[in-house]
């Protein structure tokens, strides 16, 4: 099934590409000449060690964080300080966070309608509408006029995917949207992820979870220490890793599932 | 403690649905918070017997014994006799019939009282309707300038019907009103402005600016501030132009407020967890956008206890225009007591001061809890 998804149309022109990618906190180096192509329709899971680098990698992708040399090109747009670039890429890059990060005095509706109104300039009864249809495929639409603090951390997510769902991104970044949820919310979370990934969304996804980036990821990307260490298919990385890192990485991982 | 080993021998018979007898209603609270020890039994005695003794030796100063008119001699001189020989026994309350017009609307001509008497409503009412939430809608900014331009045109006068009266004439409860309601209402957007640019990452100039003008004003006295404003400010003016004194008093209250909120705002700033501001960013909403639907919303409410702390703070401080010459509430109450047969009862004057002061400054604080609680319930993390 995944062999067959490999092989259906990623060609086309990537719709992220980074480039010797470079940055330091201070005088540390935190992404240490990251260089990555992710092909539209693509799914890419990207693993590895606490404090990697995968997170501000992907925060680098919609510019929450800044890189200092390399460059990046989201769907053909460079990531320079010019901001009309910017407003450009993140109209197109939704992305959820592992902290939900939904707007606590708003209504879900209003999260959700917040953006397309202000940002899309939509009118309020279409944008409503989208939101609704929305919430629904996230399996949450009774939910509409509650706040997020009325909310399990599951459904939380599940809104927050629905949000940014809602400016009909082309790209889609997780940065470990699981990671803050207790297990049994988990499943309701990915199988809202797995549904957006069948419907051909692109996706980087930062995650531990290995059985999610088996059924979906077209290729996993392990790193550690900042750089990118080994990436390919999910059955050879975790069945064949090359290096001993990702070795020790998969042990680990193991051994605490 | 006998009565303690009898309530605990009559708990079981107790239906057990139902806290026990003795623990709830107003004896368990009073037993529980002022007689749970003989020392606490001690205090609450002794403190009991001063407040009661205080509280009937008022009673008899200000009501059973107290002076409500005095007779007036055919030029219209107050004959205060009965007031003088009851001194200390009574309160002379004759003094406050006598002069309130004067306290509230100073020097403001007589028969056009009636003016300063409906901008003083206005304000109110200006307060009672903003403090609504069914009305924080964009139309409530244009009440507020449409009010206050009909408040300007009925302290000035000037158009047909109302005769022109000069800002050297005004005085008393509208001056305090204005200084205060102008000073919050222009110094606390200022005040979100400096807040916001002294966070600023991206504007260096604008964020220095920010730093230098807060840590300058809160720096000096705002006794200091009106001092430059009503003394100094003129001799930095050329020839001939000359800024009004209230304009220049309120300029600089402003000015100082503003200092002083935007500490308390930046606070609120401060506190919003940084993930909020990064969803707004990543759903691509402008800075603005960000600021005004989504930062703001939540760091004004986190503030709200400080916010009201300092506004009620600025009220009272308007009092301090008294030393640059204006006629503001307590400055009024002032110049009653320079009237030779009024001298010598300030204390009846200050305490009807103080109950106005009160009645703002309390109202002010019951409102900010209504609205904390209010809105606290449609924000539940």
């Amino acid at each position: 099934m995944m062999s067959q998804a490999e092989t259906m149309g990623l060609d086309g022109p990537p719709a992220i590409t980074l480039d010797k990618v470079n940055k330091w906190y201070g005088a540390m180096h935190v992404l240490r000449d990251v260089s990555m192509t992710v092909a539209a329709k693509e799914r890419v899971v990207v693993c590895g060690p606490s404090g990697s680098g995968k997170s501000t990698m992907i925060r680098c992708i919609n510019r929450l964080e800044t890189h200092q040399q390399g460059r990046i090109v989201v769907d053909g747009t460079e990531l320079t300080d010019d901001l009309r670039a910017l407003d450009t890429i993140r109209r197109e890059v939704g992305m959820v966070f592992q902290s939900f990060n939904l707007f606590p005095h708003l209504t879900i509706l209003e999260n959700c309608t917040l953006a397309p109104i202000w940002v899309r300039k939509m009118p309020k009864a279409e944008a409503e509408e989208l939101a609704m249809s929305y919430l629904s495929r996230v399996k949450i639409p009774e939910q509409a006029k509650k706040y997020p603090g009325q909310l399990s951390g599951g459904q939380q997510q599940r809104v927050a995917i629905a949000r940014a769902l809602c400016m009909k991104p082309k790209i889609m970044l997780f940065d470990e949207p699981t990671s803050a949820l207790d297990p049994e919310m988990i499943k309701e979370v990915l199988d809202t992820m797995i549904e957006l990934a069948e419907d051909g969304m692109t996706m980087v996804c930062v995650t531990h979870e290995m059985g999610f980036a088996r059924r979906v990821a077209h290729r996993v990307v392990f790193m550690d220490r900042g750089e990118i260490v080994e990436s390919g298919p999910p059955t050879r990385m975790f069945e064949d890793p090359q290096t001993d890192r990702l070795k020790l990485f998969l042990s680990q991982i193991l051994r605490g599932h | 403690m006998s009565e303690t080993v009898a309530t605990a021998g009559r708990l079981p018979t107790v239906a057990r649905e139902q806290p026990p007898a003795g623990l709830v209603g107003p004896r368990a609270w009073m037993r529980a918070n002022l007689f749970n020890s003989w020392l606490s039994t001690a205090v609450t005695l002794v403190l009991g017997y001063l407040i009661l003794r205080a509280g009937f030796a008022f009673i008899d100063w200000a009501l059973v014994h107290a002076i409500w008119s005095v007779p007036y001699s055919a030029d219209g001189i107050a004959n205060t006799a009965v007031c003088q020989n009851a001194k200390g026994t009574g309160a002379c309350w004759a003094i406050i019939a006598d002069k309130y017009r004067l306290i509230l609307f100073g020097r403001y001509p007589y028969d056009e009282q009636w003016r300063p008497a409906i901008c003083v409503l206005l304000f109110i009412g200006l307060y009672v309707v903003s403090a609504m939430r069914r009305f924080w809608r964009k139309e409530l900014a244009l009440i507020w300038v449409g009010t206050l331009v009909v408040i300007g045109i009925l302290m000035w006068g000037g158009v047909p019907g109302l005769s022109l009266v000069t800002e050297d004439y005004w005085g008393g409860l509208p001056i305090t009103l204005m200084l205060a309601t102008f000073g919050l209402a222009f110094g606390f957007p200022l005040a979100v402005l400096v807040a916001l640019g002294r966070r600023s990452t991206s504007l260096p100039a604008v964020k220095m600016l920010c730093v230098v003008y807060v840590e300058l004003i809160r720096g000096v006295p705002l006794i200091s501030v009106l001092f430059m404003a009503s003394v100094m400010f003129p001799l930095f003016m050329p020839a001939g132009v000359n800024v009004d004194k209230l304009l220049r008093a309120q300029v600089a209250i402003i000015l100082f407020a503003a200092a002083y909120l935007a500490e308390v705002v930046r606070g609120g700033l401060q506190s919003l967890p940084k993930g909020q501001a990064e969803a707004a960013d990543a759903l691509g909403l402008s800075y603005w956008k960000k600021t005004g639907f989504i930062i703001l919303p939540q760091a004004l409410r986190l503030v709200i206890p400080p916010l009201v702390n300092t506004f009620i703070g600025f009220f009272k401080d308007t009092s301090l225009v008294l030393i640059i010459g204006l006629f503001d509430l307590l400055t009024m109450g002032k110049v009653a007591l320079s009237d030779p047969p009024w001298q010598s009862f300030s204390t009846e004057v200050y305490i009807a001061l103080a109950v106005i002061y009160i009645a703002f400054c309390f109202a002010m604080s019951k409102y900010s809890r209504g609205l904390e609680r209010e809105l606290s319930r449609s924000h539940r993390r």
